[in-house]
């Protein structure tokens, strides 16, 4: 019974996993845009990012889930819950991440831009070459943190409806009457998922960090 | 006579209320060492930054190779690949080797195939005494070093022109040798260079030209020995005075 119990919300664990897979990176590549602009871009560009990232943050990931999922699963867009549940947590991410990337691009001196330029760089190539790569090691540890918050996070698709560990688990509480055991059971499953993304991102800041960088 | 490599035309900068220079021409002839001297505040720097464009100009015109690089269509990454120029506080890539910090203007702006890129990068760090230094990060690296870099850096790109701001100004004083022995074998085998700097001894041995600017316009200019023995102007010969008085003592001291 325990072990048919544990197997049915592991089948959950490859669902939130995939939805993290689809939100984090989504929410990089939208991410990075807006930081960039919001650093190197006009007036404008910099005060609408702002304002995106001002909206995004100040209202509850839930509310702006159901939000975006209406709208990405309506007349106009119709994606399955999975796909509007996993792409609405990447817009939302999106600011928090845009935010990471805007402070570690402001923390590289202005000279670098300026030595890049006088060796015939364009700025879009100084970008590239010169101040991404060292701001996206400061950006690391910080992003870290939202990855295990976005994994967490993914969670929320189950008011969606989508079959993932949370979502399990509910089920299997009600039908068992055994909350405790199938929350307990979901919250280990969660805690180890956190725990091996964490670690594998300090690996990955051990191997980018220059001999020069302090830890 | 030649035509000059570098022609600096009624070149006018304003910040705001303040004019920074008025009116500066300037001919940089080639292989010429050409020193600039003046006052702190003066516009010096400003004016070698609007040289390669890293500034724009308010009115007047810049040439390079008798091309005009500050009209609308030219080409600003094209022409600083041309101008090499050396800072004040290094600016080296931090994130690079010093081998690396060379090499990437080969590679990435001027698309060298990678094995010539880096021989073409390792000579030019021989030529500044620094092969054995090639795999240091920025960090590892003393003024000196990082200067000397900063230089070869530059060079990689074969610039028609060298521009110096102040490059020793950040230095301790044992390592400004290192530096201006190098400048001072660039200008030895002929390379243009412009040299903001407050280094008079530098000016006296190495310039071919002596530029004094202040309060944003070149006071006077000529060969080294006019301006220290027969400066024509009151302020030049003030400004001489007191900064050779200044760098006597230091020398004393020492």
């Amino acid at each position: 019974m325990l072990s048919n119990f544990l197997s049915y919300i592991f089948q959950g664990i490859s669902i939130t996993i995939a939805v993290t897979l689809v939100a984090l990176p989504a929410g990089l590549v939208l991410g990075l845009g807006l930081a960039l602009v919001n650093t190197y871009g006009g007036v404008w560009l910099k005060r609408l990012s702002a304002l995106y990232s001002l909206l995004m943050r100040g209202v509850p990931p839930v509310v702006l889930l159901f939000i975006l999922y209406f709208i990405l699963s309506g007349n106009l867009v119709n994606l399955t819950p999975f796909w509007a549940g996993s792409v609405s947590l990447g817009v939302i991410s999106s600011a928090y991440q845009m935010e990471i990337l805007r402070g570690a691009l402001l923390s590289i001196s202005g000279g670098q831009m300026v030595a890049a330029r006088a060796i015939g760089m364009s700025r879009l190539q100084a970008i590239q070459h010169i101040i991404l790569p060292q701001a996206l090691r400061i950006a690391i540890p910080p992003w870290s943190n939202e990855a295990s918050i976005v994994l967490k996070d993914s969670s929320l698709v189950y008011a969606l409806g989508v079959p993932e560990i949370l979502r399990r688990a509910q089920q299997l509480s009600a039908t068992t009457q055994q909350p405790l055991l199938a929350f307990g059971a979901a919250a280990l499953i969660y805690f180890v998922l956190v725990f091996f993304v964490n670690r594998g991102l300090d690996v990955l800041a051990k191997k980018t960090r220059l001999p020069t960088q302090h830890a | 006579m030649d035509s000059p490599i570098l022609q600096a035309k009624n070149l006018t900068k304003i910040y705001g209320q303040n004019v920074i220079f008025q009116d500066i021409s300037l001919d940089v002839y080639r292989g010429e060492t050409i020193v600039i001297i003046g006052p702190s505040g003066t516009g010096k720097s400003t004016l070698l930054r609007c040289m390669n464009l890293l500034t724009p100009i308010d009115s007047g015109k810049i040439f390079l190779n008798g091309k005009e690089i500050t009209a609308r269509d030219a080409n600003e990454d094209k022409v600083r690949q041309q101008i090499g120029m050396v800072f004040q506080n290094f600016l080296l890539f931090n994130h690079l080797t010093a081998f690396d910090n060379v090499m990437i203007g080969l590679s990435k702006v001027k698309k060298m195939p990678k094995a010539q890129a880096r021989e073409k990068a390792l000579y030019e760090l021989n030529r500044v005494g620094l092969s054995d230094r090639a795999d240091h990060y920025p960090g590892q690296l003393s003024g000196g070093q990082l200067q000397r870099v900063g230089i070869a850096r530059a060079l990689a790109m074969d610039p028609s022109v060298m521009l110096f701001d102040e490059p020793t100004s950040a230095l301790d004083p044992e390592l400004i040798g290192e530096v201006l022995g190098v400048m001072e074998t660039l200008s030895r085998e002929h390379m243009t260079m412009l040299v903001v700097t407050h280094e008079m001894g530098f000016a006296r041995e190495v310039a071919n030209r002596i530029v004094f600017m202040e309060k944003g316009s070149i006071v006077e200019q000529g060969a080294p020995d006019d301006l220290f023995y027969r400066p024509q102007h009151e302020r030049t010969r003030e400004f001489l005075w007191k900064i050779t008085e200044l760098y006597g003592k230091k020398e004393e001291k020492s």
